[in-house]
């Protein structure tokens, strides 16, 4: 992955608009919260390979960047992003980074299902 | 004193190294049979190298990578990817993970099982699968069962459970499982930087880090 790149960001939405796409979508704080950090409650979400049709998708921000999935019927959203890359497979990885290069939060678009 | 077989029961890779890399190197090297059973590949780790250079796609490959390479470092010679994912164990049915640990048993007849502390392990997935193996253990007669150690680490483990009583000299091996840290390089970037600049520096730095991976403790665990 690399410092993401708006416009190229942008252009990958574009492409997978008006389609079912497969997403992964997921923030965390890790299981160990709450061991380096007494009273820090371990928090995290996630879904995978949820099958969504979006119509309009957007990146803003300056960086940390945003990005808003219109849906017909609902919106799909993600905060904190840093990093980016269109992989071999043509799949469009997002994710967000902490200054010692953990994960924070991930936003992932692929039309084949991900691997499980 | 060398077992026969040893059977490692962990959810993720590293978890071997980390939570039992000295007791393990040293049963590898007195000439005991070591199986590993990992059950997931930490799909879903947060770290992912410092500076990173996995990501939630390339992370379980890269992880699995780092096993094998783990693995011969601490001669552990029988691994075996139990294929679950990463966060899942505690959602699956009890019963799936028990047998498969069963029939684990029942095919290698281990005389040591090393895992997690029940209660005291903290990641959901290390609970689900010490509960399980233990399940697992207390359904063999008396004298079919292996010797259990265990690894704890949350919070409040030595007030509950006092000091470790199995109490390991592992320098003879603790070459063997810093080569084995430093093979998980997504998970233990920061740790191996620490290691390495008191290795550097020499004297006691470098001494007192050597003693500290020259020791590992653990629980004996009776179910
Ligand atoms: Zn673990």
């Amino acid at each position: 992955m690399i410092a993401i790149e708006k416009t190229a960001v942008q252009t990958a939405l574009e492409n997978l608009t008006n389609q079912e796409v497969y997403i992964h979508l997921e923030t965390t704080t890790g299981a160990y919260a709450g061991l380096r950090n007494a009273g820090a409650t371990p928090v995290g979400a996630y879904i995978r390979n949820g099958a969504i049709t979006y119509v309009r998708g957007t990146i803003t921000g300056e960086g940390p960047y945003r990005v808003g999935l219109k849906m017909e019927n609902g919106w799909v959203y993600a905060e904190g992003l840093t990093d980016y890359e269109v992989d071999a497979n043509g799949r469009l990885l997002l994710a967000g980074h902490d200054s010692e290069g953990r994960l924070t939060v991930a936003l992932e678009l692929s039309r084949t299902p991900f691997r499980m | 004193m060398m077992e026969r077989h040893v059977l490692v029961v962990f959810p993720h890779p590293d978890d071997e190294t980390l939570a039992a890399g000295g007791a393990v190197a040293l049963q590898a090297k007195q000439g005991s049979t070591v199986t590993y059973a990992c059950f997931t590949l930490g799909q879903m780790g947060r770290n992912m190298g410092k500076p990173f250079f996995a990501n939630r796609e390339t992370l379980p490959e890269i992880r699995e990578k780092e096993l094998h390479e783990a693995c011969a470092a601490l001669g552990i010679s029988d691994l075996r990817m139990m294929g679950f994912r990463d966060k899942t164990l505690e959602f699956e049915d009890p019963e799936t993970l028990i047998g498969i640990i069963s029939d684990l048993l029942a095919e290698l007849k281990p005389t040591l099982l090393i895992t997690y502390y029940p209660g005291y392990c903290v990641h959901p997935d290390h609970e689900a699968l010490a509960a399980a193996t233990m399940e697992a253990v207390r359904r063999l007669p008396d004298n079919a069962r292996p010797k259990i150690y265990c690894q704890a680490f949350s919070r409040n483990h030595e007030t509950d459970l006092g000091a470790r009583d199995v109490l390991l000299d592992t320098s003879s091996v603790w070459e063997n499982k810093y080569r084995a840290m430093k093979a998980h390089k997504t998970q233990t970037a920061a740790r191996i930087e620490e290691i390495e600049r008191a290795l550097a520096a020499g004297g006691a730095q470098k001494e007192q880090m050597i003693a500290a991976l020259s020791q590992e403790n653990m629980y004996s665990y009776r179910v």
